[in-house]
Order: structure tokens, then sequence, then C-alpha cells
């Protein structure tokens, strides 16, 4: 397919703008700043441009195109009620500086959202403002730091344990912090080695940051002990919500003994993601935590009515503009009362989907840890890679072939040639057996024509990207005077 | 091309997949075989300075493949004499001659008496056989 500006024809123009004779006076641009030029965008007419990003459009995959069981990423179904009613133009329309009276109707969303997510997670207080996981975890760490800056413990507790399944997020986020990395090692059943972490924790530990269920979709079953073990040092617990979608209604970080719980809206309660729009990375925390928590709250007042409150002397602060993503909110909220006390039955068809998965695809892939799953599992390839030197990559890229995503591959670190895959509660079981059959399928192709998955993917507009060369050349700008320069990188651009 | 699998007699190992080959009160240090193919081709070497200080099982570097950035763990301890500029500008070089033309950094040893904690090939080949 070609690019638009090889479509482009001098002249040509989606519209004509009249020509007025008195102009008013251009504001008065300093000549240093002047293009000498215009700017080079392509030329095409009007429906030119609609077919041009319509078909682009159909090369596309998303969850609205097809089956996205990427592990860790929680891929389910948007409904489309959540963006009829985030476009009402109440909400949609809304000012962010609108006043108080001429915004209860968003406040109370955000209030009951607050509520609905402190329920869900078993815990006191929520603010809504962090704009995605990542940032979730980022103010979840400098919670804990007031938290012991309070107490005069910050200088005496520098170090935050994290375990080594984690997302990469969260050593980022707690050297960030300016925090110190604790790394602790799994064990044979894929919890938390609890006899390592025993010799470090102590009165220099300020966190553990722990997903649980972890990254091997595994619920760890030392949870309560661990709990003590820290606790007993005087340290929080943060828990990273990404895999939350595995528990609702059915388990409570808050109940585990987590301080402090991000929670994902764009991957648990439906906000689309993946390249759609913003996330939302709401903060759950105890009640002895909430006076740090950022402004403004979103609090309801003594009169019934909703507010805002800026009013709070411990607060870590604004952690982003305004109160946060308000079009994720109304997604979000419009998600959870849809669901509403039915909300296990969403966990445990996501856990259910991913068993049925699990049990017909161990056979024909290593299961390094070989328990019941949660809302995910992994699953290896390394006996693939020795028999018939076909990789997790290879696999990933021939089930494009097939018409499904792939899984998230080669992570979590401590498993080799990882395939790590997360069907959601949102699909049927056709699409299911129609992804196992795929993957059954390769396994049977591996050994039979091993070249089949090398050279895959055989069917997609793309074929197999040389990656080495695209992250060691990137050619990141189109070459308008020589079409040549797109196609052969210089050497060692 | 990627070489073949080894794990030569004359070097140190450690069990983070480094080695380390001692000569006097020197060393020159890289990643096994073993690290480099699980890895894949390299994209990116992050190299110490030279005259900086490494430490003994802590990382003094990155490796980046296109699947993964990790850290590189000194086997020993001393001071950065050298870093092999071959594999800032042709990482691959790691890939493709992982204990010759494929090595990370010199270093003067700091403490000579840390190799004695290193293992040699056929510890190193039983910790491989127990992943």
């Amino acid at each position: 397919m070609k690019l638009i500006y090889e479509k482009s024809q001098a002249g040509r123009r989606a519209s004509a703008l009249p020509r007025y004779d008195e102009l008013p006076a251009a504001p008065e641009i300093p000549e240093d700043l002047r293009r000498n030029e215009p700017p080079r965008l392509p030329e095409v007419p009007e429906f030119e441009l609609v077919r041009h990003f319509t078909e682009l459009s159909t090369r596309n995959f998303g969850v609205d195109t097809g089956f996205y069981p990427l592990g860790s990423c929680t891929m389910k179904y948007n409904p489309r009620i959540n963006e009829r009613l985030a476009a009402l133009p109440g909400f949609a329309r809304l000012h962010p500086l609108q006043d108080e009276d001429g915004a209860q109707g968003a406040l109370e969303l955000m209030w009951r959202l607050q509520e609905i997510l402190a329920e869900v997670t078993g815990l006191d207080a929520v603010s809504l403002q962090p704009a995605a996981g990542s940032q979730g975890e980022l103010t979840g760490l400098l919670l804990v730091r007031a938290y012991f800056a309070a107490r005069g413990e910050a200088e005496q507790r520098r170090k935050v344990v994290i375990p080594d399944t984690a997302h990469g997020t969260n050593p980022a986020s707690v050297t960030m912090a300016g925090y110190e990395l604790t790394p602790v090692r799994t064990d044979a059943r894929g919890n938390i080695d609890v006899d390592d972490l025993r010799g470090k924790v102590d009165e220099h530990t300020a966190a553990l940051m722990l997903t649980n269920p972890s990254t091997l979709g595994l619920f760890d079953e030392n949870i309560e002990e661990i709990e003590r073990i820290f606790h007993a040092a005087g340290a929080l617990m943060y828990y990273d919500g990404a895999n939350l979608n595995a528990v609702c209604g059915i388990s409570r970080p808050g109940d585990m003994g987590f301080d402090i719980v991000h929670i994902n809206l764009h991957k648990t309660f439906s906000q689309p993601h993946g390249g759609g729009g913003p996330g939302g990375g709401p903060v759950a925390v105890r009640k002895t935590l909430e006076p740090f928590l950022p402004v403004p709250a979103v609090v309801r007042r003594e009169d019934g009515g909703f507010g805002l409150d800026f009013d709070r002397p411990q607060t870590i602060g604004k952690v982003r503009g305004f109160t946060g993503p308000f079009g994720v909110f109304v997604r979000s909220y419009a998600y959870l009362r849809m669901w509403g006390p039915r909300l296990r039955e969403m966990s445990e068809t996501a856990v259910l989907n991913a068993n049925y998965v699990l049990a017909r695809l161990k056979d024909a892939y290593d299961l390094p840890f070989d328990r019941l799953c949660m809302h995910e599992f992994v699953l290896s390839a390394r006996t693939m890679k020795r028999e018939h030197g076909c990789t997790a990559l290879d696999v990933a890229k021939r089930l494009m072939d097939y018409g499904f995503h792939p899984p998230t591959i080669y992570f979590p670190l401590i498993v080799p040639e990882a395939l790590m895959v997360e069907p959601t509660e949102t699909e049927a079981k056709e699409t299911l057996d129609a992804f196992c059959d795929a993957m059954l399928a390769i396994a049977r192709e591996a050994a039979d024509e091993p070249e089949l998955l090398k050279e895959a993917p055989h069917h997609r507009p793309v074929k197999r990207l040389d990656e080495v060369r695209a992250a060691k050349q990137p050619v990141v700008r189109y070459a308008f005077d020589d079409a040549l320069e797109r196609v052969e990188a210089p050497k060692g651009a | 091309m990627a070489a073949a699998e080894s794990y030569p007699e004359e070097l140190k190992y450690h069990e983070e997949h480094d080695w380390a080959r001692v000569d006097g009160d020197e060393a020159v240090l890289g990643i096994t075989w073993f690290a480099a193919d699980l890895l894949g081709e390299l994209v990116h070497f992050e190299p110490p300075a030279v005259g900086s200080d490494v430490t003994k099982d802590q990382s003094y570097g990155e490796v980046e493949s296109v699947k993964a950035v990790s850290d590189v763990i000194a086997p020993l301890s001393g001071e950065v004499l050298a870093v092999n500029e071959q594999v800032v500008d042709a990482p691959e070089t790691v890939n493709e001659d992982p204990y010759g033309n494929g090595w990370l950094i010199r270093i003067r040893l700091g403490d000579p008496g840390e190799t004695d904690d290193l293992l040699d090939a056929a510890a190193y080949r039983q910790v491989l056989a127990n992943q």
C-alpha cells in the first residue's frame, strides 16, 4: 500500500477556501521564525484521503477485529455503551474549570467510582488522579515516602522489595521514587521464595511491591505469611493491580494485607487501550495513608453535594492536571455498574477461560509451573526450540497467519521462551477453541515444517520484520527527496 | 553468524553468566555463550567509563537485544582499564565471538583473592544444567 505522500499530486486539494481581498494584518512574526517554504503536506482530494485512511484502518488489529490474548494486558472487549455514556454532552463537553455547582453530576460519578474501587480493593480511600498503572505505582511509592517521612523514618527505610517476576515498571518506579531495589526470588511453585524473603526484610525496608496473582498467572499461596513478615518489620505493602481482573469480588488486596493498591481502569474496567485512549491508574489506600493522597480529593460535602477538597496539609500534591482522565472514569463507572454485584462472575469467567485454554495446550508446550492458573498462564517453547529450532517469537509470528494477536512473549523474564496467554472473560468457547487449535497446529508444524514458523507471517500485510536492524538503524523520518533512502538505510545511520 | 556453544576451560565463570580471563593483576570480562544466546543478537552495549570501579556481583553495564535489556554483572572487582569499542560499535560481535573479539571490558583487579570464588568451566556447565 502506498503512503499518503506517494499519492500526493501538486495542486490537488480536499477543499478550497475563498480568497478575501482585505485580509486582516498578520501578526508580527520575527523574521528568523518565519518559514521560507510552505510545509510539505500531501496534496490529495478528499475522497483519496478518506479511502487512504479507511484502507489503513482495515490493516489494524484490535479487540474489535479479533482475539487478543496478550498476557498481562487484559485485552477485553470494550462495551459500546461505555462510549455512548462518555459522549453525553454533560460529560463530554464539561469544562475542567466548571464550578462545583455546575459539575455535580461529574463529581458524583467520580465519588461513586471511588467508593466502588474502595469496595473492590478492600481499602478505605481512593484517588482517581494517576493517569496509568505506572503513574499509579509512582504515586503509591510517593505515598510510602510521605508516610514514613511523617513518622520520622524516611532516612531509615530506603529499600523496596520486588520479586523477579515483576513488570519492569516496578523497579523503574522504585528508582524514580528514589528508593533502592531489593530483588527476591521465585520458588519452584511460582510463589515468592519466603526463605529468601525473610533474610531481606528488616527495619530498612519501606515496602513490598507485589502483583498477585503474579505475572506467571499464579496466586501467591503464602500471601498471609508474606504479610506477617512485612508488617512485623514495620514496612508497607503495595499491590500492583495489573492482574486484578483475576480476583474481583473473590479476594481483596486489602484483606490480603496490602496498604496501597493501584487499579488499571484500562485493563480491568474496560477503558480501551493498546494504542487507544488514555489509561487510568487510580490508587486506593488504607485509612492511615489517606492524608497523603493527591489533591484535589473528590469528596461528598456535609450538605450531601459533591466537591473538591484541596485542604490536605500532608498531601503529596497533584500528580496530574485537574482531577484525572474523566472520560475514563465514565467508561469504567458504566462498566462497573453493568456488572454490579455480579462482578465476581467477570473474574470467575476470566479464570475459567484461562484454565480451559491451558488444559488444551499444556501437552503441546512446556508448562514451567504446573498449577491451576488464574486469569492467565505462561507456557514455554523451550523444548520446541531445542528439538526443532523454533522459538517463542516464531510461534507468535505464525499465530498471526491464523488470524490471532500473539500472546506476550519473552516475559516474565524468569521463563525462557515464554508465551504468556490471557484470554479474558469476554471470549466465547468457539473463539478459545479456534485459538487452541491454531496453537496445536503450530506445535505440529514446528516438528514437520519448521520453516513455516521461521518465515512467518506469510499472510499479513507486513512480513517478518528485521527487528535487529530496526533497533540498530532506525529510519524514523520520511525521505522526501530520495525515495531510495527509505528502503536502503545508510550503513551506520 | 552466531558462535557454537562453548565454555573454554581456561576461563573463570560467574553464575550470572559472565566470564573472566585473569592475567596477573588484570582480567578481561565478558558474557558467556549461554547469556548471548538467551538474549539473541545484541543491538547495544552500554559500557562503564574507563577509570571507574566495578564491584563483584554488581552491575557494571547493560547489554540490549530486541528481547530484553540486561545488566552485566561483574565477576570480579577492579578499576576499568579499557572498554571494547568494537563491541560498542558492533554489539553483535558478542554473539559471533563471545570469548574472543566479543570481550567487554578489561580491569585491574582490586582483590585478586576474589577469583577463588569463581566457577571453573565444569562447575558453570553444572549451573546451566540445573536451570
